[in-house]
Parts: structure tokens; sequence; C-alpha cells
């Protein structure tokens, strides 16, 4: 797997707190045993009830880092939801906060989630609908977004950090590494036998 | 940090190491699969030519995407019909055991996997479904997890976690007549904000979860995710032993003595510390009604939708979006409002307690005319039973639909939808925008005897004035 130091792109900006994945991708869009196609359909109902959602907005098209507010990414623990933002183009979101199966999945797929304060993300949401053509650069080693007049610190918890920075954001292969303890663990579980 | 609870020993019971990351490798005792989020699971099982680690730990159930009306195969929707296959062919190549429809016990997983015994004490329980929190109830450490997780569950029977902080949520005193264990759970949600657990694992304590059946606290911990929480649970005591006795996966025997002297000992110490403590009061709670787009938008059902300058003002620009998007209107009463849609079912209140609840109160009264009243049972068992009793007999009577067991309408991946703006009453969990299947149909959260006295009335009723006057 390969390491995630930094993020450089364009922005998005989606302004809302309590934005739950059933909105970031609607439940009849589940209705597949693969992920393909979900970047199409992306926020499908909010984009047909806002006629200028950020998603649909011509300057916003090859944006790469999403802009959010508080709690985002609540509700269902679909994968779906990163997995669309993902193919439609997002390669790090910043917020005020995530919601915890979200923040998850997404480090489960390699899109890193940093938050920041209730100003520093309006400053960024403000810039880029201002300028949306103005670069973003996600440092997760330095945890800050830098702009070209400035830099903004982010935050991240350690061990996703470690995680995207030494490549290790896919579990599966560190957690078969330890079958011996895995089988250790499983023989003292009275309920294991 | 917390210390002696049943959290931190379940925790510490299932930790294989700690993994490079700082995270917590922990084992997972029970692996809860269905047709929506395994696909691609296997999918990147196989590309990397891995085994399904513990097959025996793995169960598999359908239930999202399954018809109500009728279930005759092959379904009408062939994307449905692809899903249900590709979880018949995962089941069978690896050797999973698998609740398909007509095998008698399938249903909603988490209805299933406590009816069957699956779920007990003591274990880690880990699906891919954000309400495999509801399996605390059994004092259980159980949560939701997404794809690459469940493909990680197969592969190793563990996943790489942070330890959770846990909150004391304790409530005392008997819940008024006609108040229920959804009521109690919205009111804390209400309470506490629907990120106010975000970090946390919640014990739901004292007397009014301890004198609770187990169908009661398996509502209460569905809905802790609602709240924030990645999991909620009840220490087992002996309601949870007398639920699981002579359940077919649940200890036989000699086993039965030494599982239940397990469990006692993975109680919570009465020294135990917790990140944080709140204390509720039962007698505070109403019958409660959600008035817009998240499960913390809650009111009793005798007041007002608030108005902006009620609230908090950081609550205000969800209640803007919530007033335009429900068209409900700042200041009037919930009660009275019109519905069109009353849905009694989903794994929050699609169990045979809750189908006998909303039965009572249909009994000799009919559904308003224009309204469309359905019930949907959670499982197959729970059909069955409902039958056994009759209470498909008075639903039927009083012009409600009965429907085979599923997901049905909580989230609408089958033909049960919401369409255009239709206002529904729902037993289920979520109000979300367009969570019930149309992009702006609307949902109002409420007990399953509220939701059939919605049907009655065609509109949102107070419970408590059709309930038998106390003697």
């Amino acid at each position: 797997m390969s390491k995630i130091l930094t993020v450089e792109g364009r922005g998005i900006a989606l302004a809302g707190n309590d934005i739950d994945t059933d909105r970031i991708i609607p439940a009849r869009y589940l209705r597949s045993i693969s992920f393909d196609g979900l970047g199409e359909a992306v926020f499908a109902d909010d984009r047909t009830q806002q006629a200028d959602h950020p998603f649909d907005a011509p300057h916003f098209q090859g944006a790469r880092i999403l802009v959010v507010n508080r709690n985002f990414g609540c509700g269902s623990s679909r994968e779906h939801a990163p997995q669309a933002l993902s193919r439609w183009g997002i390669q790090a979101i910043v917020g005020e906060s995530f919601a915890e199966i979200f923040f998850g999945n997404c480090l489960a797929i390699g899109i890193p989630c940093l938050t920041a304060d209730a100003d520093t993300v309006e400053q960024l949401q403000r810039t880029i609908v201002q300028s949306p053509e103005t670069i973003l650069t996600i440092d997760l080693e330095a945890l800050q977004v830098r702009l070209p007049q400035q830099s903004l610190p982010l935050a991240l918890a350690a061990a996703p950090r470690q995680m995207f920075l030494s490549g290790h954001w896919d579990a599966t292969g560190q957690l078969l590494a330890n079958i011996e303890a895995i089988r250790a663990t499983a023989a003292r579980l009275p309920y294991m036998g | 940090m917390s210390r002696g609870t049943l959290f931190d020993k379940v925790w510490q019971l299932h930790t294989v190491g700690t993994l490079p990351s700082g995270q917590t490798q922990l084992f997972i005792g029970l692996h809860l699969i269905h047709e929506v989020t395994s696909p691609q699971a296997f999918a990147m099982l196989r590309e990397r030519g891995l085994p399904v680690r513990y097959p025996q730990r793995t169960v598999a159930t359908v239930d999202h995407i399954v018809p109500t009306a009728g279930q005759e195969r092959p379904f009408a929707d062939a994307m449905a019909e692809q899903m249900i296959r590709a979880l018949e062919t995962n089941c069978a190549e690896y050797g999973i055991r698998f609740y398909n429809i007509g095998s008698g016990s399938q249903g909603i997983v988490h209805v299933i996997a406590p009816e069957q015994g699956w779920t007990q004490p003591g274990m880690t329980i880990a699906c891919g479904d954000s309400h495999t929190s509801t399996h605390g109830a059994f004092g259980a450490i159980a949560f939701g997890i997404g794809t690459s997780q469940v493909r990680d569950v197969l592969a190793s029977q563990t996943l790489a976690l942070g330890k959770l902080k846990v909150r004391r949520v304790e409530m005392n005193g008997s819940l008024p007549a006609g108040v229920f264990a959804k009521d109690a759970i919205l009111h804390i949600i209400r309470k506490l904000g629907v990120k106010g657990g975000v970090g946390y694992a919640y014990e739901f304590a004292g007397s009014t979860f301890e004198a609770m059946n187990m169908e009661e606290r398996m509502t209460v911990c569905n809905m802790a995710i609602e709240g924030g929480a990645r999991c909620g649970y009840v220490n087992p005591d002996a309601t949870t032993y007398a639920y699981l006795k002579d359940r077919p996966f649940a200890p036989k025997d000699s086993d039965w003595e030494r599982a239940t002297s397990w469990w006692e000992s993975l109680r919570s110490d009465p020294d135990a510390s917790y990140d944080d403590v709140v204390v509720f009061d039962a007698r505070q709670v109403a019958p409660t009604v959600t008035w817009g787009i998240t499960p913390g938008q809650g009111i009793a059902v005798d007041e007002a939708v608030p108005r902006a300058e009620e609230l908090a003002e950081e609550e205000r620009p969800l209640a803007e979006e919530a007033y335009r998007y429900m068209d409900l209107l700042p200041g009037t009463p919930i009660a009275g409002t019109k519905v069109d849609v009353c849905f009694i079912g989903s794994c929050t209140n699609g169990r045979l307690s809750d189908l006998r609840e909303a039965a009572k109160l249909a009994s000799g009264r009919h559904v308003a005319p224009g309204i469309k009243a359905f019930v949907v049972p959670g499982s197959e068992a729970v059909k069955r039973q409902a039958e056994a009793e009759g209470l498909h007999e008075i639903f039927l009577a009083a012009g409600f639909e009965w429907r085979e067991p599923g997901c049905s309408m909580c989230l609408a991946m089958n033909p049960d939808r919401l369409v255009g703006r239709q206002l529904s009453a729902s037993s289920s969990n979520r109000n979300f925008k367009g969570r019930q299947g149309s992009a702006t149909g609307r949902t109002l959260l409420m007990s399953p005897a509220m939701v059939a006295a919605a049907a009655i009335r065609g509109a949102v009723t107070d419970v408590r004035t059709l309930l038998e006057p106390q003697r």
C-alpha cells in the first residue's frame, strides 16, 4: 500500500452540520454487488433539490479536497459513502468533526479526514468559494493545510496519521501478520470452544 | 479513563495485541453478514486469495433488499436478485451458515442473531451495519463496520480499533404508562445530541433499564448509534439469561452453568470508574416524536415544534433546514400533524413485544381513511409467533397490511417506499432526508404504539389518550 504524505489540489466547500451517509449516497444506490458507478450518484437527492449544489458547480469539478462542517458522515455505516466521494474524485476531507464509522471507512480506503476548528474551516470554505482555483496542500506530516499566502493548522489522531504516513492504512495484511496471537486470543475465550 | 466496566473487561479479553499504528487488534467473536455490505468484501478476499478465517463464527442472513409483499424467486428487482444470489454463492463457497428466506429463521440480522442464541454476553460482535449496537443489550460489545472492515474480519476475525471511552447513561424509575423503550432512547438522544456519544461506548444502567425485558433493551441499544456512540450495552443479568436459555445456539447442559458464571464475572464492578456519567429520571420521559431530520430533533408529543430562538445557537441552522424540509411550522403542536403512511417494523421495533403493543392499540379500532398502514415482522420467527397469537388478525381487521419479514421502509432498499412528500409515522431509527425511499419523503420517529395511534387517528396522537382507563 502507498504512503499518503500530502494531498494537493483544488477544494470543494460543502456547508452544513450532521450531513449523513444517506445523503452522501441514498440507499437505492446500494442495490449493487460492486462500488462501480457510485461517483456519479454522490449526493444524488440533494443535487436534484439544490440547483447550485457544489458537486454540480462547474468550477468545483476536478476538486480533490472536500471541506465540511460538524459531524460529517453520521448515520449508516455504508462504506458506499466514502467510496462514492472517492470515485467522484475526493482524496482528502477537512472538517470540524466526523462520525466515527465514516472516519474509519475513509481510513480503510485511504482518504485522510482531518479536523480543524470552526474558524479555520469557515476561512477555508470562504477561500474556496471566492477563489475556486486556489490550490490547497494537505500535509499529513506537518498537520497543516497550505494555501498560497498562509498555512492553517489541522489535527489527526496519532494512529491514523501513522497509518497514512507509513502506508499501512490497509489493515488486512497487518492483522494477518499476527495469526498466532489471534489463535491464542481465540483459545482463551470460553465461547470459542 | 474507564476501569472495571464490562466494556473494559471484554475489550481486554479480546485484545490480540497493539498494532504498529497504536491501535488495538481486537478479536471478533461473532461476525454477522448480510447482502448489502458483504459482496464487495468477498470480492476483495478473492482478489487476494484469502480464506474466511473462522467461518463457524460467521453467520449470514438476507434482510435489506428482500421484498415484503411476496418473496417468490427470482425477485422482480433484478438487482436485488443479484445481491441475494451473491450472498448464497459466497456462503456456500466459504462454508458460512446462511438463514435464507423460507429457512424459518430468516429476518433482520439484528433480530435473528439474538433469537437464535448467537448473541451472548461478553462477546465482541461486528456487522457491516451501524445498528449492530443492538446486540449490546446482552452485554456484548457490538459495533457496525464498513465493507473494508468486513473484509478484515472475514480474513482475520479481527479489527484494528481505538479504545472507546465509557459513559454510564443511567436512568432510574418506572416509565409512565404509554411510554416505551423507544421514547426513553429518543429522550436521551434529544438531551445528549446526535454527536454527544462520539468516542464513547454507552453503558445503559439504572433501575429503568434493569426493569426492561430483552426486546426493550435491544431497542435502546439499537439507537445508541443515533446518539453518536459506537456501541451501547446493558450489563447481563437474570433477564438476559432467561432470554438465552434453550435458544438453539446458547450454551447447553454443563456449559450453561460455566457460561453464566463467566457472564457474571464480566458485569461492571460496583466501584467501576467511568469517563462520564449522566443521570435521567424515567418519570420525566413522555411519548416522544421527532419533528426534524435527525433523531436528536425530538419533542414530547404534547409539545410544539421548537422555535429557532428556543434552541441553542449551534442547533439553529439545522433546525432551519428541518423546518424547510419537513414543512412543519415552528411553534405548532406536533400532535394533530396529519400523516400519510404508518410503518411498524425495523431492527429497532420489529420484535414481538413491539407488535403486541401496537396490536393492543389497533384492537377493535380502524385505520383512518386514506392512511397506508403496514406491519413488517422483524423475522420469520416473529411472524410465526405473532400469527400464533392472532396479532395478524387484529392488524388485518383494523386495516393494516401484514407483510413478510425484512428491513422494509426503514431504508427502502426494497419496493417499500414513500412517494413524493408523503409524511410517515415510523417505528424505525432514522428520519434523515430521503431515508424512506423518496428524495422528498418525510419521517417522524416514534414508538410502535404511537405509530398505531397515528394510523388510527390519521395524525400524530398522544398514545395515552387511547389507553384503557386505569382501574
